[in-house]
């Protein structure tokens, strides 16, 4: 049986792990490739890293960080933020990574999605959107959720589905560094509309909320790294307590 | 030395970087003498089948890999390349394997991401793995089952985990991002 997946999330700046709550207030976290390790060894299915701070002067020190989390880590790993051209996601997966998620770029130049499908397969896309409750609706947010776009969440990610994202990294902001739990009703409408992975981000804070939403949805992933990184949930301690309440987990 | 095959549609680099982590050097060519004389060939792959077997054709590595004596190991798209016809663009492949390819379309989610379980029969690539040992799969595509299925996975239906046939060894997930047991996997084949 296909297990739910756990991914921890490293949001990178100037090569250093931090954690903000609600999008600002960033601390530091650690060093990314020890972490990383940390995470393996706990038994963390997958593991994202999302350069929170990318510009173009700072690539460099991106991709060479890509490059030994990929001599060290020995699970799947995707690497996000900045990801504007089919040049830089080049750069990426060359460097090591296995898959690259898209943002704000693929709001702006959705071709990208279909370019990169044309080149590296489906499997390395990962479409990250940042969702908010704005008058009634689920609106779409990009540049790290400081601007509002046209795009409603439920057809943002059919649009992406069809062009070829092979998987759904599903971010609710309201939710986001509060610990109050996954945005359950928005992960289940998507999750149940879409053929591809949907992965749940954001707010969770304890055991019982990921219990909650690999019961309540139909997402198959859930991302979490505040509670990782300062060790209030185990990631091995998490995947017991899911076993015995028979959620398949790995 | 090993020989990573290199082709339009590797991720080479992740294989090699697994190999490192043993311990065990490793070159990445498309030059048939270079496969050729290597003590074993690891075929990895990620992309789409009919690019990947008409660049093989040019290049005339189709029937280098056939005709290959030592160890070869095929991985996710190269497994699927070593069957016999793909239905991803109608392709005709090696043809190692008698299997046929299809597109998952039983499963609610695809493609299938993730780690899945699973059985096998005796077989050295398996040595010191417990049955039902779980490793990660990314593929939309999937080989049925034959004479030469080592290994069975389950999703929506059952497939081909791993295909075993004399010198020819394949795995359809990811061995080198398989965490431990992946690891034990590259081990197992190194030691063929």
């Amino acid at each position: 049986m296909l297990k739910k997946r756990i991914i921890s999330c490293l949001d990178i700046r100037d090569g250093r792990t931090v954690k903000g709550i609600n999008f600002i207030n960033i601390r530091d976290a650690g060093d990314p490739v020890e972490l990383a390790e940390r995470y393996v060894r706990e038994g963390a299915d997958e593991l994202v890293f999302l350069d929170i701070s990318a510009t173009n002067e700072k690539r460099a020190t991106l991709v060479n960080l890509v490059q030994k989390v990929a001599k060290k880590i020995d699970i799947p790993f995707t690497v996000g933020g900045g990801i504007n051209s089919l040049k830089v996601a080049s750069d990426v997966i060359l460097a090591g990574a296995d898959k690259v998620s898209l943002n704000s770029a693929a709001v702006k130049q959705p071709n990208l999605i279909q370019e990169l499908a044309n080149n590296y397969g489906c499997q390395c896309i990962v479409l990250a959107m940042d969702v908010k409750w704005v008058n009634g609706k689920w609106k779409v947010f990009t540049h790290g959720g400081k601007v509002e776009t046209e795009w409603e969440a439920m057809a943002w990610a059919k649009r992406t589905e069809a062009l070829g994202a092979g998987e759904i990294l599903l971010t609710s902001m309201d939710n986001d560094g509060t610990k109050g739990g996954f945005q359950i009703e928005v992960t289940k409408d998507i999750a149940a509309a879409l053929k591809i992975p949907v992965i749940a981000s954001g707010g969770a804070g304890s055991i019982a909320h990921f219990e909650e939403v690999f019961t309540q949805t139909k997402a198959t992933g859930a991302l979490a790294a505040g509670i990782f990184h300062y060790g209030e949930v185990r990631i091995s301690d998490l995947k017991q307590a899911l076993k015995n309440k028979q959620i398949a987990v790995r | 030395m090993i020989a990573i095959v290199q082709y339009n549609a590797g991720n080479t680099g992740s294989v090699q970087n697994a190999l490192a982590r043993l311990g065990c050097e490793s070159i990445v060519t498309d030059d048939s003498n270079e496969l050729l004389k290597a003590d074993k060939v690891i075929f990895p792959g990620v992309g789409e089948a009919r690019s990947a077997m008409s660049f093989l054709r040019e290049k005339g590595l189709d029937v280098v890999l056939k005709s290959l004596n030592q160890p070869l190991l095929g991985i996710c798209l190269g497994l699927q390349l070593m069957c016999s016809y793909s239905e991803e663009g109608e392709t005709a492949c090696l043809g190692v394997f008698p299997n046929r390819i299809s597109r998952f379309v039983k499963p609610e989610i695809v493609p299938h991401v993730g780690w899945n379980n699973v059985s096998y029969r005796e077989d050295r690539l398996f040595k010191e793995i417990p049955q039902d040992t779980d490793f990660y799969f990314v593929h939309s595509f999937f080989a049925d089952l034959s004479e030469d299925t080592a290994a069975v996975c389950n999703y929506g239906e059952s497939f081909s985990a791993a295909l075993a046939r004399d010198n020819f060894y394949a795995v359809q997930f990811h061995p080198e991002k398989s965490a431990a047991m992946g690891q034990q996997i590259l081990k197992n084949f190194l030691a063929l």
